[in-house]
């Protein structure tokens, strides 16, 4: 299924959860919030969060900043 | 130094913590994490300016050309209280969600700030000059969620008042436009937040934040009363951030000192400060 993940198109296998995602993206274990549609997912959610078609996700970190 | 006057150190403090939001700080120095050459000037600048509350912001991670390292590899979250900005957001819903962004991220680092968010809402990109409906819409909606939000503003005090009303655990007023190094541009302003702010509660923490370019733009915002000021260009960019957080960390200092100890008030006329009498020599007029 095709997802927008950061902006960018990501084909994801059909019933996979967001904890898979992030697995994939090999951000697993680290410290990243994820949003699906504007809404966010908190990383205790992740497994059973399951991602459709269509899914606007955001995988976000902290950087420098003022 | 007599024994009478004992160095200003940690263990012998002259002044008590600022407290913000419950949190009781051990400097009053807030400093950002941006715009460093490397991640090792960044430390160590850090480590210099004595802070202990820090500003990151929230950002997309790179799914291509990860280099690999990242700032919490450089980020002792033992030591620093982070605290996550909306930096970049110019509507309150996306302020919004990077907040809770940031709240799940600390929330995942176990750091005292994670209730904590500086809140930005942005007018335009060209000044970077806050938005102050989006900013007190956000601030509102932030609040009633649970965090604790630090809130740039601009230097309005009635905007500055509006703000604290809506339950923002500190007002920070911008001395200039963010990253510009103009420090305070009006004073009469940031003096005006600053009684305005504290006219209920004299403990309502007033922080300066955006345009300090060098020491004394630090030591001229503390002198005004401000409880502590918030900075990043001015030591990421300076030619050696680290000589000079370490001049951040002194100004802010003198500042405070002088702001508490009443300084002389300003006169037309000299004032000699060696008798006049006993002088063995010609006094004209006398």
């Amino acid at each position: 299924m095709k997802l927008t993940v950061n902006g960018c198109d990501f084909d994801l296998p059909q019933g996979e959860a967001v904890d898979g995602l992030v697995a994939r993206l090999g951000f697993a274990g680290q410290a990243v919030a994820v949003e699906v549609n504007k809404e966010l997912v908190s990383k205790r959610q992740h497994p059973t969060t399951p991602l459709v078609e269509g899914d606007v996700v955001e995988v976000v970190t902290l950087v420098g900043g003022g | 130094m007599s024994a009478s006057t004992p160095p200003i150190t940690e263990s012998q403090p002259l002044d008590k913590p600022l407290v913000v939001g419950g949190l009781t700080l051990r400097s009053r120095l807030i400093v950002g994490t941006g715009k460093y050459a490397d991640y090792e000037v960044m430390r160590d600048a850090l480590d210099a300016s004595g802070a202990h509350v820090v500003t990151v912001a929230v950002r997309r991670e790179r799914l291509i050309d990860s280099e690999g390292r990242s700032l919490l590899d450089y980020l002792d979250t033992d030591r620093y209280t982070i605290l996550p900005n909306t930096a970049g957001c110019f509507t309150r819903e996306d302020a919004v969600r990077v907040a809770r962004l940031g709240r799940e991220i600390l929330d995942q680092l176990n750091n005292p700030g994670k209730d904590w968010v500086k809140l930005e809402v942005l007018g335009d990109k060209k000044t970077l000059l806050p938005d102050p409906v989006g900013t007190l819409e956000a601030c509102r909606e932030l609040v009633a969620d649970g965090f604790k939000v630090l809130c740039y503003s601009s230097d309005d005090p009635i905007m500055a008042v509006r703000l604290r009303d809506a339950g923002a655990a500190s007002v920070m007023p911008a001395g200039s436009p963010i990253g510009s190094g103009q420090g305070v541009l009006n004073p009469n302003s940031i003096r005006l937040v600053i009684e305005l702010l504290k006219d209920a509660d004299p403990a309502y923490p007033v922080i300066v934040d955006a345009g300090v370019g060098t020491a004394s733009d630090v030591v001229q915002a503390m002198e005004l009363g401000a409880d502590g000021v918030l900075l990043n260009t001015g030591i990421a960019h300076a030619k050696d951030p680290v000589r000079m957080a370490h001049a951040m960390r002194a100004a802010l200092q003198a500042g405070r000192l002088a702001s508490q100890s009443g300084r002389i008030p300003k006169k037309l006329y000299a004032s000699a400060s060696s008798p006049w009498t006993g002088v063995i020599g010609y006094i004209p007029g006398e």
